[in-house]
Parts: structure tokens; sequence; C-alpha cells
């Protein structure tokens, strides 16, 4: 965080912005707490049953609803018998009446080589009384008829109408037929003929086709994409030079691939294709990474399971490292690999270095992991810098208040904490921090060098009475006023 | 049940009526008794329109969820699936009915209901499959428009926005045009139609293709709607990026609604009756339902939440006082008098309770300093303050590991108000982001790119402050309590796409001709003629209607900013509110993510 925090607030207060609280902070928190208050004593006054009342379960789903019913209806499957009889009566004797041999004219002999788009074979069933105006007209319920024009066959089809479409035998008669789909704008009708056409027409016709029909080749990509047609979505993104589009759609294969040596494999074969330049860049890295972690997966198994490393005794793995994020990794190696020199593959800096990790990045992660083990020489060792003559200078490029942040997530001790806490470049960010995790010699220090006497004063009641800090407090408390003379 | 359909300006009942009709019918085409398997996303949705008593009125005796495997044992009929068109589904349903006992008897019928829209893409995978030949009845059920409160319709297709922006398939545009002709044989024709957008103009021309091929069915229904307004999501993708602060959109941020339904932690409603303390915690969340058939509901949930609770302690006051009257009844008629309105006062201190429990719940997360944070660089962002270069609290959270869809909604919502990032900020974020989150999120950044969320600056300019000056869209006087601008809903941001509605109502879209030509896609008008009888005469005073069909989406912040236009005084328009689907930021930019485990089946 770059605007400190002190810096950040007078620029709030300063700036038009509004922050979101309530305007009057404990006003509005008590009138919560009160409406409870009241609320719940009402409780007494009347015995609150009401679940009667709302007919509501524990879980909210009101009774007789659908997704409650599931529960109720499948638990309990053994229900009257008695209802289930009549009502098998009830069903068995319409059953009788119901036309079931009509329903044998639909699928299977229609669908046999020829795509026939069978729809109900009841044919009225499709028909909605839902609103008037789209009642259809009684002159549609004519049969089945051979000769529709392409324009009817798709009002058909749109109408959910047994339709073939065999009959579309010259390329001509296809593309009018796709055309009027289009225009019909029912993606539904759209990818049937699609699914005609992909059928009946060559490769090369089909895609040539298409490249000047947009709203079809959309619909035709998304179809393959959904029923994982890989392959030929390849071919035609191919033909259409879309070749970012061939990349991303390859890559996004990996994902399916369970196995980590085969996924490598398959990573490795990414590398080439035509990704943008950035994007290219990232894949590498991806294989890259993914070796990696084959190579510390098995090491460390073994260190693990041979049971002689101590850190890996000490700080069991909670899972395996395969396939997880860079950071995650760094974060991995920064923890049992720390000390490994720069030509191992599992040593921090090795990965700093391959990956061009950024210096924040490194620090941060770092820190994270070393806190984590309250390792607080090599915390030190992190932001300790020597310049050429040989004086140490303590440097974070990620600013002193995150590292405290960071140290204080990982329960620091207040004398490690302390120490970076006066780091703080900034006074206000400074006290603030120092008063939040009481580090006492940094606030009273940091009064004293703003000769900030008030302050001094009241923060006296902060400390412990007949402590070092009271007693320091005191002593420049005095050592002020003699000097003021 | 549904008394608060019909509460509003447009009796929507009538429509749920037609929706129980319809399914009424298609359960009686299968005879005798039934059992149905769920497409679970269904059962939310279908519980809008019937409740299990429906059901069982017609024979309905079993119901299951959809999984794989061999379907329960089920003395019945008739088995009914009611499953969306997917392919995932269809393997599910060979999967039960392969295995389905052949030698049982008596043997069971398949039935096949399609909502909203029968497939033939999945037939032809059922028939691929062998098993399309199983069903006897393959039908659909156009559950379009579904009615979600007395002004609030949806059609609850949670992959709209991916279709039409990143796939370019507008079969659910198709379903939008045939939604609205449904409400135009319910409710009139709509003489007027406004819209901005490539889907608006899509759905326009549909609608009166459509109408064209209806001759001779002229409808005779006074119109209700005055105005349809079509609005793509894509003119304004500002808006569900930012967090929404009205009561209602901040439960749906944090908990988030499904079909008015929400769960909660369970832990501050634990009945705390005497002696019971303690013992039996629910451990199941708490599940509510959330519409204007609740009273103090309907009250709060367009409030800016800073002005919710004062409400609250005011409701709590009163009812404190009612009950106190209890002391004052003396003679048996006064007795009687307020035992008569006990269970109204009991419903009411519970709905207290409810709401005062969730508002706390709330307030946890809203007084706490990442959420201090993040709206502060949010509103930033959206007043044009650092747009142009990476900023700091992003890249902290992407180190503290923020969940990816927080950090994806903040670096797109500096896109939007940027017009684009530089090239180099781009790949800066994209770098962190793929090494922090992993390189595979690789396809779900591109997804965005496509979608224009996340984008270099091409044009090299920055439309964003002309556009954000002219329409007024950030508000720095904005009043929470009793907001006189929409822009309270989100604390100081108006959205841009309910102004665009507010400017069309006065002084008319002409005024802003040059903003419009910024933001993507046509604008137009388009009258549809009313036979002469059914032209309106507007009593002196009476509102307008107009119905808002939003494409791609619509958040609990927008509809609120649209009521709270409806109830102004000298407002003149009343609108009703109409969507591809519910969202907020999280869900939507979830519907643009790549999917990174392989599906189950």
């Amino acid at each position: 965080m770059s605007r400190a925090r002190a810096d950040e607030e007078e620029y709030w207060h300063s700036s038009k912005f509004r922050a979101f609280t309530f305007d009057d902070e404990d006003d509005e928190l008590s009138q919560l707490k009160e409406s409870k208050r009241a609320v719940n004593s009402l409780r007494d006054i009347v015995d609150d049953d009401d679940d009667d009342l709302e007919r509501v379960s524990w879980s909210g789903e009101p009774v007789g609803s659908i997704s409650w019913s599931i529960k109720e209806t499948s638990s309990s499957s053994n229900s009257s018998l008695e209802g289930r009889d009549s009502s098998l009566q009830k069903g068995s004797s319409s059953y009788a009446a119901f036309p079931k041999q009509v329903s044998s004219y639909s699928l299977s002999s229609l669908f046999k080589g020829a795509l026939c788009l069978s729809l109900s074979a009841l044919s009225d069933t499709g028909v909605k009384n839902y609103a008037p105006e789209l009642r259809r007209p009684k002159a549609e319920y004519k049969d089945y008829s051979s000769d529709w024009s392409p324009k009817d066959t798709v009002r058909r089809m749109q109408r959910g109408k047994v339709c073939s479409l065999e009959r579309f035998r010259s390329l001509q008669d296809k593309l009018v037929l796709l055309d009027e789909a289009v225009a019909g704008n029912d993606g539904n009708v759209i990818t049937a003929v699609l699914i005609f056409l992909k059928r009946t027409l060559r490769r090369e016709i089909l895609f040539r086709e298409l490249e000047v029909r947009q709203v079809a080749l959309c619909h035709l990509i998304h179809f393959l994409k959904e029923s994982g047609e890989q392959k030929l979505l390849l071919d035609l993104l191919r033909f259409l030079d879309r070749t970012e589009e061939v990349a991303l759609s390859q890559y996004r294969e990996h994902l399916n691939i369970q196995d980590v040596e085969k996924r490598r494999e398959f990573l490795k074969g990414c590398i080439g294709l035509p990704f943008s330049a950035e994007d290219t860049s990232h894949i590498q890295d991806h294989y890259t990474l993914l070796e990696r972690q084959i190579i510390i997966e098995a090491n460390d198994r073994r260190l693990e399971a041979a049971g002689q490393s101590e850190i890996f005794q000490k700080y069991p793995r909670k899972a395996s490292i395969l396939n997880m994020p860079l950071v995650t990794t760094l974060f991995y190696s920064c923890f049992y690999h720390y000390t490994e020199a720069e030509g191992t593959f599992s040593s921090p800096t090795n990965l700093k270095k391959t990956f061009k990790i950024p210096d924040k990045q490194y620090v941060l992660t770092a820190l994270a992991a070393r806190a984590k083990l309250r390792a607080w020489d090599d915390v030190d060792a992190l932001f300790t810098t020597k310049n050429w003559l040989g004086y140490t200078k303590k440097k974070a490029p990620i600013g002193f208040h995150r590292v405290v942040e960071i140290l204080q997530r990982n329960s620091a001790p207040v004398q490690v904490l302390q120490e970076y806490v006066r780091l703080v470049e900034d006074v206000e960010t400074r006290l603030n921090l120092a008063t939040k995790y009481k580090c006492h010699d940094v606030v009273i220090e940091t009064y004293r060098d703003l000769k900030d006497r008030i302050q001094l004063t009241a923060y006296k009641c902060k400390v412990e009475r007949g402590s070092a800090d009271e007693e320091k407090i005191n002593s420049i408390l005095n050592n002020m006023v003699r000097n003021a003379y | 049940m549904a008394a608060h359909l019909s509460s509003g300006r447009v009796n929507l009942t009538l429509l749920r009526e037609a929706g129980r009709r319809e399914l009424r019918e298609f359960l009686d085409k299968c005879a005798g008794s039934k059992a149905i398997v769920w497409d679970e996303y269904l059962t939310g949705p279908f519980g809008l329109i019937a409740q299990y008593s429906l059901l069982k009125e017609h024979e309905v005796e079993k119901m299951f969820t959809l999984k794989p495997g061999r379907l329960p044992q089920a003395d019945v009929k008739n088995v009914i699936f009611f499953v969306r068109p997917k392919l995932e589904l269809m393997d599910i349903i060979t999967d039960n009915v392969l295995r389905e006992d052949r030698g049982r008897s008596p043997q069971r019928d398949f039935h096949i209901l399609f909502v909203p829209r029968r497939s033939l893409l999945c037939e032809q995978w059922l028939k691929e499959q062998g098993v399309l030949g199983s069903f006897i009845h393959r039908e659909q059920y156009s559950l379009d428009l579904i009615p979600f409160d007395g002004d609030l319709l949806s059609m609850e297709s949670e992959s709209a926005f991916k279709e039409c922006y990143l796939e370019s398939d507008q079969t659910s545009l198709y379903h939008a045009a045939k939604g609205l002709m449904t409400l135009q044989a319910l409710y009139g024709t709509i003489p007027q139609i406004f819209g901005k957008g490539e889907c608006a103009r899509h759905v326009a021309n549909m609608m009166i293709r459509m109408k064209r091929e209806f001759p001779g069915s002229q409808n005779s229904i006074f119109p209700v709607f005055d105005t349809l307004l079509l609005l793509d999501r894509n003119i304004d993708m500002l808006t569900p990026l930012a967090t929404q602060l009205t009561y209602e959109g901040l439960i749906d941020e944090i908990y988030g609604i499904q079909n008015t339904y929400v769960k909660l932690p369970p832990e501050k409603f634990a009945p705390k009756k005497q002696g019971e303390g303690g013992k039996d915690l629910p451990t199941e969340p708490k599940k509510l339902q959330l519409n204007s058939a609740e009273e103090l509901y309907a009250e709060i949930r367009d409030k800016n939440f800073n002005a919710v609770g004062s409400v609250l302690s005011k409701k709590a006051k009163i009812i404190s006082a009612a009950f106190e009257e209890r002391h004052h009844a003396k003679t048996v008629g006064e007795i009687k008098q307020f035992v008569s309105q006990l269970p109204h006062m009991q419903a009411a201190r519970s709905s207290l309770a409810n709401h005062t429990s969730i508002a706390e719940l709330i307030k946890d997360i809203t007084t706490s300093e990442d959420f201090f944070d993040n709206l502060t660089v949010e509103q930033e962002f959206m007043s044009g303050i650092d747009t142009d270069k990476v900023n700091n609290y992003i890249e902290d959270c992407i180190a503290q590991k923020h969940p990816l869809i927080k950090i994806l909604r903040l670096v797109c919502l500096q896109s939007v108000c940027n017009s684009g990032l530089k090239q180099k900020v781009l790949d800066h974020y994209k770098r962190e982001i793929l090494q922090t989150y992993g390189y595979e999120h690789i396809l779900t950044l591109n997804n965005l790119e496509k979608a224009g969320l996340l984008k270099p600056q091409t044009s090299g300019r920055n439309n964003y402050p002309t556009i954000r000056k002219t329409l007024r869209l950030w508000m720095d006087d904005v009043n929470e309590q009793n907001p006189n601008d929409i822009s309270y809903v989100y604390s100081g941001y108006a959205p841009l796409s309910v102004r665009l509605a507010q400017l069309l109502a006065r002084p008319g879209w002409r005024s802003i001709e040059e903003v419009l030509k910024m933001l993507p896609g046509p604008h137009f008008e388009e009258r549809q003629q009313l036979p002469t009888g059914l032209q309106k005469k507007r009593q002196h005073g009476e509102n307008r209607v107009t119905l808002v069909f939003f494409l791609g989406g619509v958040t609990y912040a927008e509809i609120a900013a649209l009521r709270f236009l409806s109830q102004m005084e000298d407002g003149g328009t009343e609108y009703v509110i109409a969507t591809t689907k519910l969202i907020n930021g999280t869900s939507w930019i979830k519907s643009l993510m790549e999917k990174l485990e392989p599906a189950p089946f």
C-alpha cells in the first residue's frame, strides 16, 4: 500500500469522497441494537410459534414449495398405498386411451439416415394456449407434407413440427434454407440446419459458405464447442485464420488431462502455437512451472517418506505442489527449500530468476513463508542490505508498514514487530501501527522526537503502572521540562 | 401466495396464471401417476409459478433431483424429466434411461419437458445415444419471463450475456422476443419501442417480424404499457461491477439472492427461548424469501443501507407500543380487538426480527476495513481518479490472494472507467493475476477481453469523463437518507443505464445524441400501430408505464433506482423491469469465467 494510511485518511476527509459508514456510527449501531432488544423482549409477550404462522420449515423452505417437496416425497418413498392404487387405476384407464402407437411414428424411423426433425408426433401438442395471439391459425394443423418451401420449413421447425430436410439436395437449396433459418433468429432451428449441412456438405464448401454467413458461423462454433467436436472446431478456426483462437482452444484441452506427465507433454506442444506475443511467454512459463513442479514433487515426496528431513517431519506437507500457481510454488520453496543454492530447481532464487518474479512479489512471499516458520533472522536478512563501505541498511521494496502487517498476522513477538514499526517512515502511520500493536517504545520515542508533551502525557495511561515504559515517559517529560528552561 | 404480483401498476398474476395453465395442460397429457425428475436449477424458477400442491392435483406423486445412476424406485406410470436443454443434462438422462430395469412391470413411460425451449440439438444427442425413442412426449415449457415481483420479470437465463457477447449466439434474444410477444398478448401491443445497443435492435426487429407473421390475430386488448425500452448490458458495463449499496443489493452482493430466496448464516436467527439457551444451535443456513409480500421488506429493500437502521428502530418502537396496548385493553371488546390484531402484529414482529438480524450481518461487513478500502477504490475509479495507472490496492489484494473474482471486478471496473487500460498497465495486471492464481486463467482473461470488459485502450482516447459529466453519473452531494437522485443507490454513482431511462422520459434522447454515439450499438425508435379503438386517452395526471428490458442482466441497485423514479411525485412514469437474468458483479464475472474443472460427467 503506497499511500500511507494516515495520508489516505487525510485525503479521505479532505476530498469529496464519501466513505461508506454510518453517519453517526455509535448512534446507528445503538439503533440496531435497540430494535433487536425490542424485538427480543416481545418474544416474552407473544409465544412464538412462528412455524405455524409462517408455515416455513427451519431451512426457510416454505412448506409446499417445490424444492421442499422434492426432499419430502423422495424420502418417504413408500407413501400411502391407497392413494397410489387409486391413481394407478386412474392412470391405467386413461393409459389405454392414450394413442401410444402414434409416437412410434416419430423418431427412430425418421432419424434413420436422414436428419428429420421429428417433433412430437401428437402433432398439436406443441400448441400453446399460452397467449391468444400466439395461437396457431387452424390452417397450420395440416399434416406432414414434403414440399414446404425453405421459408415454410423454417417456420414449421420454429413451431416444433416435423420437417424433412433431406429434400434440400442442391447446395443452392441448402443455402437458402440456412439463410431462412438465420433470418428466423431461432438458434435452435439454425443449429438444426447446421447439423444437416455439416452432415451433407463437404467441409471446404461448408466452411467457405459459412465464412460469409457470420451468424450461422457463430452458431456452428458454439455448437462444436458444446458438443466437444474439437477437431472439426480447430479445422474451422484454422480455415478462418483465427489463429489465436485456435491456440487458446487447443491450450484449453490441457484442463482435461489428469495425468501430470501427459499434461506436461501437452503443454510443451502448446508453446509453438500462434498466441499473441504476451500470451506466448505465459504459456512457456506454464510449461516450465509444471516441469519444475514434477521434479520438486518427486524429490520431496521421497524426502518426506524417508523421514530424515527435519522440516518435513515438523511440518508435513498438506498437499502436492503439482498444478499450483507460481506464487504458491514460490511460497512452498521458501518454506521447505529456503537455504538451497541457486543451482537447484527447488531453490527460491532459482524460481525468482527463471520466472523473472519482481522483487516486491518475491519479498512478500519469502517474508510470509519465513514468518510462518518464525525464522526471524531470515526475515531480518531479507531487508538488510550492505553498501560498498560495509555499512548495513534496512530496505523494503514493499514498505515497512506492509512488513509489519504480515509479521503481525503471523503473530510475531512485540520485540520483532517493534523493530519494523520503527522503520516505517511516515510518522502518522508509524504512530498508528505502534499504538495498535502496543509497541510502547516506538510510540514514546516518536512523541519524544515530535516534542509532543501532551500526547506523551496522555499515553501514560496506556502503559502498565510502574513499568519501565512509564519510567521512560516520566524521565522524558522531566527532561523536556528542564530543556524548556 | 401471489398477491404481491398484482400490487403493482401491471397485474402480473395474469402472467403467472398463464404459466400455471400451461403446466397443468402438459401434466394432464401424461395420464396417470407421475414422478418428476428435476434439473435442480429449475426448481427455483418453477417455485415462482407453482407449488407442489398444483403438481399433486395432477397426480405427481414423487419428485427427484436429476443425477446419474439408477432412477429411484417409484411405482408410477410416468417419469417426466424437467430439464434445461443442455447437453450435459442429456447425458445424465441417457444414463437414467439406460439403467432402467426393462423387466419391471408395469413399465414406466418417459417424457421430457424442455424449459424454456426444445432443442433439436439435444434431441439429436439423445438419438445418438440410442435413447430418444424411449420418450413418449418431448415438449417445451416456454417459461420465458417469470414474474418475480409486482414490477419485476426475469428469464433467469444465466448464460445470456455470455452467449450474446462472447459467442454471438442470439438464441436468448429470440426467447426474449418471444417473451415480449407473450406479454403483448396478455397486456396489449406496446405502441412505442425505444432501444440502445446491437441486441436491443435485434430484439426489436424480431418482435416486429413476429407481429407481421401472425396476421389475422389482431390483438384487441387495451395496451397497459405505453413504452418499451430495450437496453443492452454492454452499453453500461460499469454499473454491475460496482458494489451495490442498497439493502437488497448488499444482501445479494454478500449472500446471493436466488429466485427471491436468500440463505443466511443461522447463528443470528437462533430462537432465544428461555430454558433452551445454547443447545440445538441450528447448523443449516436460514432460508428466507424476499419479496414485496413482506410489508417491511418492501419498505426498506431499495433504501441505501445507511438509511435502513433508523427505519428498523422506528418500527421497533411502533411495534413495542402496539403490544403495550394490551395493558389499556380493559373491556371485553377492547381485548377482543387486541387479540384480533395479534396475528398481524406477530408477523410484523418476526419480520422485524429477521431484518434486524440481516442488517447486523451486513453491517459487520460494511464496517470492515477491507470493505471500506474496496469501496474507496471503486469510487475513485467511477469519479475518474487515477484510472490510468496500476492501482496499489488491487496489487495488494493480489499479493494477499483475495478471491480472484474480486480482483477481476476491480480491474474490469478500472478498464471500463478508462475506456480501456494502457497496454503496460493491462500487461502488468495480467502477469500478476496469472502468476498468483494460475496460468490457466489466461482463458478467463481472454473471455473478459472479448466481452470488452477488460481491454487495451485502442483509440488512445478516454471517453468516460465526457459520458460521466454529460449524464451526471457522479454526484457529489448525495443524500442517502432522503434521496433526491438515483445516485443514492451507489452512494454517489448514478447507474448509467437508469440515467438513460430517466433522460428518455424527460427531456428525451435528442438532448444526449453525442453521448449516445459514444456508447456501443445503435439507438432507435419504433412505433407499433394500434387499431383506432385501442388508442389511449390518458386521464390528466395519469402516469405512463414503461417496460425497461435489460438484455444481459440487471442488478438490484438498478431496479431500486428505477423504483425510485417510479415513485417521484412529478416523475410521470412508472417502470416495470424485465431482464434475462438478475445479476451482480460477482455472478456476472463468474458467468464469463472459463470452467476450469472438467465436467463430472
